[in-house]
């Protein structure tokens, strides 16, 4: 059998969320939400590329709003999320929205560029239908990561070892993986692994992050 | 878990019913209890009474496009002076509702998605009185109708942009008609041809919305997939069936959707989206957003 684009009742009745649009207001903010996650902090910039019909329609749809209440870490259904600008703007993050000529691969897509002091981070996210999302690019790694599943996103050192090491962490604690990615900038600098598992544990994630070389790891639920 | 309406129907034999079908292949696939999926769905069903509420009681959208059209047809309703049913009125009255909540970026409850979020708690809330339903059947209606969703959602499509609005308000209006069987006492047999009636009338429609926005004229093709549900329902239940078997008409939704031009999806390239008035309001909401 194929693989189910769908698998939950909830995936159909479901999400609950803020209107008007599941693909263009609560899949950009969920994106938003995965970008927050991967990052791990508030950033103090961020740079947003539209694509086609979300550069076409993202004001009226809310797009805009959404991507940066997910970016402050609310939900689809967060009340809030029509004051998203405004809670940005008075916590002192900066927004800039660039909506793109250009052709882009989906026509829900977007890409944002996001700094904290010296950190930056690039993801670009697509936004698939009834809310579901997909991250095709995290700082120029090329990914195909849905988070339909239990999954964590280790950011680390490019030396030798580090797959065994976080895979034995998962075997010593019974979880399965399902799908593993692994990618890196170039020989010896950052990498990253993209691991899709079948039990939920979060419990594992302070053990990874403990090990040598990790820059971060997020684990979606 | 059912990869076909067939395979649905079948499966269903061994349960008491659809939605008990569906509740424990929702166990079997996610690893939650059944109290966590009874949990959830409650929480969808009150946010859903919660949209349906406010819309009735009268909103505009942000755009100023829609709104207001719920509290018209509730005043109608109450006059009691009308043509065709109150309880399809109603769930009439009810899908706008939760459209123009939608609409002015309320929350809702995607059934199966935000754009044709009104038919199946639209007509749910209209029927449950006329059925005096408890709050376990009601929550039954939801896994129904989930039931057959997920099997249009995995062979075809409810996306406007990939399938047009047959995917969307044509997926609700089947998954509320299949529910509405089941409600009133029809097998899953039953159920299946509700849905393959409601889709047969819904194939080949187009997603043309005005300005690209979720306003017109999807608060009006909410309004009329849901009362299309009943009709279907009742179809069924008189023991009436679909020449072309369910999961044929579902692939050739598919099959439509994919031959159907990018200008009738979801892009305001074609139909409804580029008539001269369509064209005229774009311009002036366009102009007051930048």
């Amino acid at each position: 059998m194929e693989q189910l684009k769908y698998r939950s009742v909830f995936d159909i009745i479901g999400p609950i969320m803020v209107g008007p649009s599941s693909s263009h207001t609560a899949g950009a903010a969920r994106i938003g939400k995965v970008v927050r996650k991967i990052f791990g902090e508030q950033p103090d910039t961020v740079d947003i590329y539209l694509y086609e019909s979300f550069a076409k329609t993202y004001r009226g749809h809310g797009t805009d709003i959404a991507l940066v209440g997910g970016l402050l870490g609310m939900e689809p259904d967060d009340p809030q999320l029509a004051d998203s600008l405004k809670i940005a703007h008075e916590n002192g993050m900066e927004v800039l929205f660039v909506p793109k000529q250009e052709k882009a691969e989906h026509p829900n897509m977007v890409q944002m560029k996001i700094t904290k002091g010296d950190r930056k981070l690039t993801v670009t996210g697509k936004s698939i239908g009834g809310g579901n999302i997909q991250i095709s690019e995290l700082n120029g790694f090329k990914l195909s990561l849905s988070l339909g599943v239990p999954t964590f996103i280790v950011v680390h050192q490019d030396v030798p070892g580090m797959i065994a090491k976080v895979s034995q962490l998962l075997s010593n604690a019974g979880v399965n993986i399902g799908t593993m990615t692994v990618t890196r900038e170039s020989k010896g600098e950052k990498a990253i692994m993209i691991i899709e598992v079948d039990e939920r544990n979060e419990t594992i994630l302070e053990q990874i992050r403990a090990l040598d070389s990790i820059y971060n790891v997020s684990y979606f639920g | 878990m059912f990869f076909s309406i067939e395979e649905l129907v079948q499966q269903s034999h061994e349960y008491p019913s659809v939605a008990e079908l569906m509740i424990a292949t929702e166990i079997e696939m996610s690893g939650r209890t059944r109290e966590q999926i009874i949990v959830l769905m409650e929480r969808n069903l009150q946010v859903m009474e919660r949209s349906v509420e406010e819309g009735v009681a009268g909103v505009t959208s942000v755009t100023g496009l829609t709104g207001g059209d719920s509290p018209k047809m509730n005043a109608y309703i109450e006059a009691g002076d009308f043509l065709s049913g109150e309880t399809i009125l109603m769930a009439v009255r009810n899908a706008i509702a939760v459209n123009e909540v939608n609409a002015k970026m309320g929350l809702i409850c995607a059934t199966p998605t935000a754009g044709s979020a009104g038919v199946v708690p639209g007509v749910l809330m209209a029927c449950r009185e006329k059925l005096t339903m408890s709050r376990q059947q009601q929550l039954d209606f939801l896994f129904t109708a989930g039931a057959f969703g997920l099997v249009m959602a995995n062979n075809a499509s409810i996306s406007g942009a990939e399938g047009g609005c047959q995917a969307e308000v044509g997926s609700a209006s089947a998954m509320a008609s299949a529910a509405l069987v089941a409600a009133k006492g029809g097998n899953a047999h039953q159920s299946a041809q509700a849905v393959a009636i409601t889709l047969k009338n819904m194939m080949g429609l187009i997603c043309d919305p005005v300005a690209g926005l979720v306003e017109v004229p999807c608060v009006k093709r909410n309004a009329l997939g849901s009362s299309q549900a009943f009709i279907s329902a009742d179809m069924a239940l008189a023991g009436i069936e679909s020449v072309i078997p369910p999961d044929e008409v579902v692939e050739a939704m598919y099959q439509v959707g994919r031959q159907m031009p990018a200008t009738f999806r979801e892009t305001a390239e074609g139909g409804l989206a580029v008539t001269p008035t369509a064209k005229r309001l774009t311009e002036k909401i366009l102009a007051k957003q930048s």
